[in-house]
């Protein structure tokens, strides 16, 4: 299988072509569990430290080792970060899949492959490099085991030459990442040495691809959306902690279980929180729960599967009104799907999880810092609401590597909702748990513990009435049902707004949320640059949907829904909130085959229903 | 000025800390007249009183059925939550984690444990959380109309006559091989001992697991039954002798060491079994299970604490958690300050 969709030859062949200087994807194609993962992130902080705009993906498969990954790096000096259709250089160092990977490259582009593998045969239209890896590992001095592994650094030394990046930076690179491992780090300081000195000595430059020193980069940071998402959650008072391992999600808790010893840990030696692995999703979503109702601030990770087996006690949690924060690093579905690619695909069921009237609070993070503000958003709107809210991260951010801006430390203090103290009750002498005191929809809730005879009430999924007594009576019901949705609506106006990009008079707006968002920017400059059309652009940042969403619509004759999943769910969703009149407006643009959406299938098939 | 005096009247009973048993009762039962399962209540409430827990550090926890809807009808002073089918083990776990003073008290059936619910059944004990484990066996499913649950005993008869005619589980000697520490079964109609295996219950940490043969009085009482009233008085076979001393009252009955094990629980308290059978050894998990299994080949039902160990470490010690309970953690605590944070992002650059 190649990764990138075939592409009619000779559409813009790049033979002879002037200098391209910071605008380029990498591809480099090897075995899982090679070590390649190391080498990548080397070249990756490389042309980073260069100053130029990059990110990186990794594109691997759901198995441990032997099977054939793709890491792609994209180096932008315009800052788009999107994965880009086209690969420019590949990386060739998997025979299992090089000559898919060549028969599917554009013509122009260059191949750098391992000798034996004799891929130059394949074409005459792309620029290929040939390098003896295993003649250079062993010159490197490495034992037989350790010469597989390093075979990976050299290519960065080889494209170091070619690309003609700073030398220094990709030492400075390979220190850091071998901080801690001295002996590994003089190892493949001379396996990259040797790969850029063999290129320097034997290689003619034929591709016009160049990184030069720009100052895009400065100050910024590289993390995974995952990362963000547990240094976020440390910031939030997060104090209890359930998951049970599920890819994508599972580097969410593991970072956090890193962050939380080092930073969480008191002088005493004792912890302020507590992370247990579950012994499924049902069990940490039930730990969440218990310990939500008991007081702490209480959270779990997960991908689609699990959410499918959360789905009863979501529904618990939203009807007994009890706080619970849940990721879903959603990843491709039905089913176990693919679970090592990147989808939008869990909206709908997640809007609506679990059986009855029930309805959820979302958020749709695009970025690693949306990442770690919207920790401290979730947590707040769940103790706030008394109801789960799920943050939409994917694999694609929750996994991958971005550039970002450091975080900001949250200034706002922790919202904890309306919880009542043994001083609380004394002065009111009693209280009613369900009771819409305020009218926001809201209750008051007492924590167990709490040391007055009058602070317990009964939590029950069953039927109750506003003191949270057990009760059938339809009157009770169907007040407790409206009272619900009221604090549904209330959410509307303290949820995270959408981010609105207007000023043309555009007849035609773009909605997209969550990692779509980065091939939306650069799809908009696309239709710009090539089409002349100017689009407005929003991105919806949660649900329940605020004003700004119902206006933009309204506003627009034809709005495209980009989204990465078959159906077109966050545009069904949109349907069910927006009057009908405005429904035909909305045009779907889906993307499902499980790679990060690019910019140029968006432009290309938005100008197609546009019908030009 | 009269010239009688009145008597005061006698002034209500109270317990070590003030409390009358009043304070320790719940709302009126919904089950049927004569259930079992009322009578464990009543054991609860005795036992808690008589220990002076109180009521506001006791949480409720069940799952779904006719036992998980009994918390309501004792202790209305203490916060409950009556979960999902199965999974009040999940929820006790998570209560616990957020507030580890707080004193769990889990009440469920034999179908929702050993049916739905095995799977977190099964981790709770491996776990040895703190937590008072109680399953209210009548063997059937009361609430849907006695169908057999899976405690049902190969043989026993459906009032429609349909025979089970698969084997049962017994939940207690899968506590104890999966790790609980206090492991015991008794009987709603066994008043004594059931009230003081409660008691000890109270005084222990770690997992508690007590299998209490609760008759369904409506599905599961008549003849061919083997969880009915008649079949248990006339097969119930108790292990040991169960006596307890809390450590509030002082010990002024000696005991023979020679047929009495003595273990000081958690809080000092005494627990004392005195032997029934000279081989039983309660301290000794092997035996206990090979008894067990013994007595389903005898047809008997051991009663008794099978298992007790008192020193074991709970799943909160393994924890290592601040002593303040991690809900009530202030934000100065809980937040990290700037610096761990600008630290952070150095470390990204």
């Amino acid at each position: 299988m190649a990764t990138t969709d075939i592409v009619p030859r000779g559409s813009s062949g790049q033979m002879g072509r002037k200098r391209v200087v910071n605008d380029m994807s990498i591809q480099v194609a090897t075995v899982n569990g090679s070590g390649s993962q190391s080498s990548n992130t080397v070249l990756l902080r490389s042309i980073f430290q260069m100053g130029v705009p990059i990110s990186g993906k990794n594109l691997f498969p759901s198995n441990i080792a032997g099977l054939p990954t793709w890491f792609t790096i994209r180096a932008n000096k315009d800052g788009y970060i999107a994965r880009k259709k086209e690969i420019d250089l590949l990386i060739a160092m998997n025979a299992e899949t090089a000559q898919d990977d060549v028969k599917t490259l554009n013509p122009g582009a260059a191949v750098l492959y391992d000798e034996p593998l004799a891929l130059d045969k394949l074409r005459n239209d792309l620029i290929f490099y040939a390098v003896p890896y295993d003649k250079l590992a062993a010159t490197v001095g490495a034992d037989a085991k350790l010469r597989k592994l390093i075979k990976n650094m050299i290519y960065v030394g080889v494209l170091a030459h070619l690309l003609e990046i700073d030398y220094a930076e990709v030492e400075k690179a390979i220190r850091k990442q071998f901080a801690t491992k001295a002996k590994a780090a003089t190892l493949n300081l001379a396996a990259a040495k040797a790969g850029h000195e063999y290129a320097a000595a034997n290689l003619t430059k034929r591709d016009p691809f160049y990184i030069q020193r720009m100052d895009k980069t400065k100050g910024k940071i590289i993390v995974d959306g995952n990362s963000a998402a547990a240094l976020g959650c440390m910031f939030a008072g997060c104090t209890v902690v359930t998951w049970y391992p599920i890819t994508p999600s599972s580097s969410l808790v593991e970072t956090m279980i890193d962050y939380m010893k080092e930073h969480r840990v008191g002088p005493d030696g004792k912890a302020t929180f507590a992370i247990v692995q579950a012994e499924d999703e049902l069990a940490a979503i039930g730990m969440v729960i218990g310990a939500a109702w008991a007081g702490a601030r209480s959270m779990t990770a997960t991908a689609g599967p699990g959410i499918s087996l959360m789905a009863e006690f979501t529904g618990l949690a939203y009807f007994v009104e009890i706080p619970a924060v849940i990721w879903d690093i959603q990843r491709v579905g039905p089913s176990t799907g693919l679970p090592t690619r990147t989808s939008q695909g869990d909206v709908l069921s997640t809007a609506f999880l679990s059986h009855g009237d029930t309805k959820h609070i979302l958020l749709f993070p695009n970025s690693v810092s949306e990442c770690f503000s919207m920790a401290q958003e979730a947590f707040d709107l769940a103790e706030h609401f008394q109801t789960p809210v799920f943050v939409m991260s994917d694999l694609d951010l929750g996994m991958n590597n971005w550039m970002s801006d450091p975080f900001t430390y949250p200034e706002k203090p922790i919202d904890r909702g309306k919880v009542l103290t043994r001083e609380d009750i004394e002065k009111a002498g009693s209280f009613a748990r369900y009771k819409d005191v305020d009218g926001d929809g809201i209750g008051y809730r007492t924590l167990p513990g709490t040391e007055h005879p009058a602070a317990a009430y009964f939590a029950r999924g069953s039927g109750h009435n506003e003191r949270a007594q057990y009760s059938e009576r339809p009157d009770d019901f169907e007040r407790n049902m409206e009272r619900l949705n009221k604090k549904f609506e209330t959410a509307r106006s303290f949820v995270p707004r959408p981010e609105v990009m207007t000023g043309a008079k555009a007849k035609v707006g773009i909605i997209a949320y969550g990692t779509s968002h980065w091939a939306i920017i650069e799809s908009r400059d696309q239709l710009v640059n090539e089409h002349k059309l100017e689009t407005d652009y929003l991105r919806v940042r949660s649900y329940p949907f605020t004003r700004e969403i119902h206006d933009f619509i309204a506003n627009h004759d034809r709005v495209y829904v980009v989204e990465q999943n078959r159906d077109g769910q966050m545009a069904s969703l949109l349907k069910l909130d927006i009057k009908p009149e405005l429904h035909p407006r909305l045009r779907s643009i889906c993307h499902i085959h499980g790679l990060p959406i690019d910019a140029r299938s968006v432009t290309d098939e938005l100008m197609m229903m546009e019908g030009k | 000025m009269g010239t009688t005096t009145n008597t005061p009247a006698p002034a209500p009973k109270t317990n070590r800390i003030g409390l009358q048993v009043i304070d320790y009762r719940g709302g009126k039962t919904t089950l049927c007249a004569g259930c079992g399962h009322n009578a464990i209540s009543e054991r609860i409430i005795d036992a808690m009183y008589e220990m002076g827990v109180q009521p506001e550090r006791v949480a409720k926890l069940s799952g779904i059925g006719c036992s998980s809807k009994s918390p309501a009808y004792f202790m209305n002073r203490a916060h409950s939550l009556n979960s999902v089918h199965g999974r009040m083990p999940s929820v006790a776990t998570g209560a616990m984690l957020a507030n580890k003073d707080l004193i769990a008290l889990g009440v469920t059936g034999d179908g929702d444990t050993v049916s739905i619910g095995v799977g977190q059944f099964v981790h709770l004990m491996r776990r040895n959380l703190p937590i008072i484990y109680v399953i209210e066996d009548n063997g059937c499913y009361g609430l849907t109309k006695g169908q057999f649950s899976a405690t049902a005993d190969l043989g026993s008869k459906l009032k429609s006559g349909v025979v089970n005619d698969l084997p049962p589980v017994d939940t207690c000697a899968m506590a104890i091989q999966l790790g609980a520490t206090f492991v015991g079964r008794s009987f709603s109609g066994d008043k004594r001992q059931l009230h003081t295996m409660l008691k000890a219950a109270i005084a222990h940490r770690g997992t508690v697991m007590l299998d209490v043969v609760s008759p369904c009085v409506t599905f599961n009482d008549h003849e061919g039954s083997t969880k009915s009233y008649k079949y248990m008085q006339e097969h119930e076979e108790a292990v040991n002798e169960v006596s307890f001393v809390p450590s509030f009252e002082e010990i002024n009955v000696d005991y023979d060491p020679g047929s009495t094990l003595e273990v000081t629980m958690h809080d000092g308290s005494s627990l004392r079994l005195r032997k029934m059978e000279e081989e039983y050894d309660p301290t000794d998990k092997i035996s206990a299970v090979r008894r067990l299994m013994e007595s389903h080949e005898k047809g008997e039902v051991l009663t008794g604490v099978f298992y007790i160990n008192a020193k074991a470490p709970n799943f909160i010690d393994l924890l290592n958690v601040t002593d303040q309970p991690l809900a009530t953690l202030p934000e100065s605590v809980t937040r990290p300050s700037r610096e761990v944070l600008a630290k952070c992002m150095e470390e990204l650059q």
